[in-house]
């Protein structure tokens, strides 16, 4: 079969799975879950199947497309429903299915006591299929859909206990901020499409360099605009406020979509368009800078915070700074393995935080979770896999890929030579969070609930409670519920965590700098057409690179160590010490006030304003009110005619006889 | 000759016409209107149009009119007070106008077909005859039409002038008038204007207990020159 | 004659009509002068028909007659009920149907 019939089967399961869970949400019970990892499943098979069929293809015909009918044809649009089935879509969809089937798995166990659980696994499906047609999309129309149905799947999912008014609120912060990311997309493809007439990806590719001078203003405003909707998806400053908030949702899905999948898609569509952001090279510096800004930020935020998923929610932005900075500069095949090994560890990362906080029975807060180290070893085990991983240690998939893109910046010289060795402070910072996390959460005394848990008892809280806020909530559906799970006594919990640990550990094999370049000439193809791909530092600096990479996850585990573990009075005093500093990162450098001052209140007077003067008095009481009574008055008028009286009524008739033959007199003669 | 009576019968029917118009007694006014009736006949007549002449005096002022006269007998009504509104002068100022535009058109303009003496007279034009030839063939369905349309106005001349149960007592319709009734419902007097009604028959009681005039003269015969139903109606 | 002095006739009438409806109170005399001007409109047209020499016009003026009596019927029976009802027989007072 041709790689595209592969690629619309690839998106049929997703779709049939979702609808088939959405209708049948009150009759399925337990088959909800088997039914959603199962398409997934189909779907990750599909997804092979495109790659073998691609494969069998020589490299020159690995850009196929299809079509299935034409959307919005007409007088110059081209917006088909057509595909793109070419190595980097398929790369994507080998991820996003892959990691997606084990996640559904650990949510079937996960979720298992939860009250909505169709309908959990309906978002889940619909989310997955938004995600698969985003990354296959042959057209920016296609695109944007995809886009926007991710952003429509996560505010469904971060609000899905939606009774808690913590999460709701997230859920439409997360959306809100997204919108503004489709609007940047929405208008970068239209000035797009202004001058090249065609919205087809490999239209826009063969056309730009006509279309366009070299970094000619408006392709950089529209790159500009492009990276606008790449950093609202991916939690780039200054729209990131969203991805720590989107830790009320259920940790499977912070796991699949704040992890994985959807916050990759910026990263996705920088590597998709490279084409013009090589030939508007402002855009990729502007691309490259904030994403060094992101990763330092969000580490030093992530220093400070004491909500464990909100940690990795840092540190997720903070690798996605790697990944969007690496794009931007020309390496793509190290921005993609990095996304790739970021999948895998993150997930587990996530579904280990999933563990701990079952067996706290829904408490989140570091500052009062310890010593789980006995209790939950296979959860520790996998904890450890992801933190090393995340640090960049040997010999894990994560220590290569973040080196591979810190090799390429270095190599590429001049200022990115600068943005490396602030990933390699980043990457200090990184195995400083991470390892704090972790020494906290399983080193030191065993809290209470790790205690019982020891005893063989897992620890449910008595009355609900919203970890954030600490108010009662009932057990009833739109509330997590007062059962948890963890992976040591959940086989699918168990079973999805391992398959990640075992690709985390082994992922890195397909890019050994001087052994294999799997990755790089499996994705050659669809960089045939850039400048940068081609630049490949030699396998001696990589070897450097990798040894200071190495050198200084050490360090960093190193000092994690001695501030946490020997020395446990080192945090607090540092904190005494350091004090303003402390509270800035604590009060995540100020962000969320900043936007609030400057967009939010403006907007909301503004709102004020319309509806009170506006609405009020210009439509209400001018226009409308105007209209009823200039229509009044002259009905009243009109109606003074209406005396009753006969004598008048015949006087106008008579009158009105008179005037008219007076008119045929006088137009007769 | 056909001259003189021709001026003769125009004379007497402007009269007719002025003297309905003019007259204060309506009894008067449909006796001037009969004879305008008749000058028109004779008008008729001049124009070669026997049957309708004929049917002028059988019909109209034989049948209609006499109806007229007795209704003018029954409901009477005598000198109204012609109050000052603007229509006493500007009624009579319309139709002037419409008569000056009229006589333009005829006289001014020249209409060709009115100067000549017209079509050559046939024999058996306006005989009975003819006409009943032409109401059974050409115009067959007006005269069906006219003849269901009298149907129509006699049924409802009946239904509208019908008593709704025998001679009205005063007092039951003194009843009748004290119900509340929604408004426009109802007679004009019981659903609109009940309050008017009733102050009039409280002033009425006023008046028979002040030893006026007993209600039964109210229900005067037409023709009363003093007109007091015009009067005490007024007061409502 | 020439037909153009029935015509002036007939227009004086109708106009003396017209006055009366405008002028007068009492509803009778209001029905009496409707029918002033329907002998006027009867009239002209029995004149035109003398001129033209087709009895279509006295036809006409016959129906008109007809229609006359019929309206002349019904409106005495809306007055004769109004009668009865001891409500002043006289049109400006009758104004209840009013905007």
């Amino acid at each position: 079969m041709s790689p595209t019939t592969w690629g619309w089967l690839v998106l049929l399961f997703p779709m049939l799975g979702s609808v088939v869970l959405g209708i049948g949400y009150r009759r399925l019970g337990r088959a909800a879950g088997w039914i959603g990892t199962v398409a997934i499943g189909l779907s990750f098979a599909a997804a092979v199947g495109a790659l073998l069929a691609l494969l069998s293809r020589t490299p020159a015909h690995r850009e196929v497309s299809s079509t299935l009918w034409d959307y919005a044809v007409s007088d110059g649009l081209d917006a088909k429903l057509s595909i793109l089935v070419d190595p980097l879509s398929v790369f994507m969809i080998l991820v996003v299915s892959g990691v997606s089937t084990l996640i559904h798995l650990y949510s079937v166990s996960y979720m298992a006591s939860d009250r909505g659980y169709s309908r959990y696994f309906a978002y889940l499906n619909y989310f997955v299929l938004s995600m698969l047609l985003l990354v296959l999309a042959g057209n920016f129309v296609l695109l944007i859909v995809g886009w926007a149905f991710v952003g429509a799947a996560s505010y469904m999912l971060i609000s899905f206990w939606y009774r808690r008014t913590t999460a709701t609120r997230a859920g439409i912060k997360a959306f809100v901020i997204n919108v503004v990311g489709d609007v940047g997309l929405v208008i970068g493809t239209f000035l797009l499409f202004e001058h090249t007439g065609t919205v087809s990806f490999l239209g826009n590719f063969a056309l730009v360099q006509r279309a366009f001078a070299h970094n000619d203003t408006v392709l950089v405003i529209a790159c500009l605009l492009f990276l606008v909707g790449a950093f609202a998806k991916s939690a780039q400053v200054p729209l990131h406020t969203w991805l720590p908030d989107a830790m009320e949702g259920p940790t499977p899905v912070s796991s699949l979509i704040h992890a994985a999948t959807m916050v990759t898609a910026g990263v996705y569509l920088i590597v998709r368009l490279h084409p013009l952001f090589e030939w508007a090279p402002t855009a990729a510096a502007v691309g490259a800078i904030v994403g060094c800004a992101t990763l330092l930020i969000a580490g030093t935020i992530g220093l400070v915070v004491t909500d464990l998923k909100r940690v990795i929610a840092y540190s997720t932005m903070s690798q996605i700074g790697y990944m969007i900075m690496g794009a931007s500069a020309g390496a793509y095949s190290a921005a993609l393995f990095h996304l790739m090994s970021h999948a895998f560890f993150k997930a587990l990362l996530f579904m280990g935080a999933g563990s701990v906080i079952g067996a706290m029975g829904g408490e989140q807060s570091l500052n009062r979770i310890s010593g789980f180290r006995r209790a939950l070893p296979f959860t520790f085990l996998c904890f450890m896999i992801g933190g090393l991983a995340l640090s960049g240690m040997p010999p894990f998939s994560g220590w290569l890929s973040k080196d591979d893109i810190i090799a390429y910046l270095d190599y590429r010289g001049g200022a990115f030579a600068v943005l490396g060795i602030l990933g390699y402070l980043g990457a200090l910072i990184t195995g400083l969070y991470t390892f704090r996390m972790i020494f906290r959460a399983f080193w030191g005394k065993p809290c209470p609930e790790a205690a019982e848990l020891e005893q063989g008892h897992l620890h449910h809280a008595d009355v609900p409670r919203n970890p954030a806020t600490g108010e009662e909530e009932d057990t009833d559906v739109g509330f997590p519920g007062a059962e948890h799970h963890i992976a040591e006594r959940e086989p699918p919990m168990k079973v999805a965590m391992a398959g990640l640990a075992i690709l985390t550990i082994v992922g890195g094999v397909i890019q050994l700098p001087g052994v294999d370049h799997t990755l790089t000439n499996f994705l050659a193809p669809t960089f045939a057409r850039s400048s940068l791909a081609h630049l490949e530092p030699s396998v001696a600096s990589d070897y450097v690179g990798l040894a200071i990479g190495a050198l200084i996850a050490g360090a960093a585990i190193a000092i994690a160590y001695r501030v946490w573990v020997a020395r446990p009075q080192t945090a607090p005093r540092l904190q005494a010490r350091f004090g303003a500093l402390h509270t800035f990162l604590v009060n995540k450098w100020y962000f969320d006030e900043a936007i609030d001052f400057l967009i939010v209140r403006p907007s909301l007077m503004f709102g004020r304003l319309a509806e009170s003067v506006l609405e009020r008095v210009v439509i209400g009481e001018g226009l409308t009110g105007g209209v009823v009574s200039a229509v009044r008055a002259g009905s009243a008028g009109v109606r003074r005619a209406q005396t009753g009286a006969l004598r008048f009524y015949a006087a106008v008739v008579v009158l009105g006889v008179a005037v008219v033959a007076f008119y045929f007199l006088v137009s007769s003669s | 000759m056909s001259v003189f009576f021709f001026f003769l019968a125009s004379i007497i029917a402007i009269a007719g016409a002025f003297g309905v118009v003019m007259l204060r007694n309506p009894f008067y006014s449909v006796l001037a209107l009969v004879c305008h009736l008749i000058a028109l006949a004779v008008l008729f007549l001049l124009l070669r149009a026997e049957f309708v002449a004929a049917a002028q005096v059988v019909v109209y002022a034989g049948a209609v009119m006499v109806l007229y006269l007795f209704v003018v007998a029954y409901v009477g009504g005598g000198d109204e007070v012609a109050a000052g509104t603007a229509l006493r002068i500007l009624g009579p100022l319309f139709a002037l106008a419409v008569a000056i535009e009229l006589f333009i058109a005829m006289l001014g303009s020249g209409l060709s077909g009115i100067s000549g003496k017209g079509a050559p007279y046939v024999l058996g034009f306006g005989t009975p005859a003819q006409i009943g030839r032409l109401f059974l063939t050409s115009y067959l369905l007006p005269f069906e039409v006219a003849s269901l349309l009298l149907l129509v106005a006699a049924i409802g001349a009946v239904v509208l002038a019908r008593r709704r149960r025998g001679l009205e007592d005063d007092l039951e319709l003194e009843r009748r008038l004290r119900e509340p009734r929604p408004a426009y419902t109802g007679t004009l007097a019981e659903g609109a204007g009940v309050q008017r009604v009733l102050a009039a028959i409280a002033a009425t009681e006023q008046l028979e207990r002040g030893g006026g005039a007993g209600e039964r003269d109210r229900r005067g015969l037409a023709g009363s020159p003093a007109g007091t139903s015009d009067g005490d109606g007024q007061e409502g | 004659m020439a037909i153009g002095w029935y015509l002036v006739v007939s227009a004086v009438i109708f106009s003396t009509g017209a006055a009366g409806v405008l002028t007068r109170r009492n509803p009778l005399v209001i029905l009496l002068c409707l029918e002033l001007m329907l002998n006027a409109a009867n009239l002209a047209l029995v004149a035109f028909a003398r001129m033209h020499g087709g009895a279509a016009g006295q036809v006409f003026a016959l129906i008109v007659m007809v229609v006359a009596a019929c309206e002349v019927t019904v409106g005495l029976g809306l007055i004769v009920a109004i009668y009865r009802r001891n409500l002043p027989i006289d049109v400006d007072e009758m104004h209840e149907l009013n905007g």
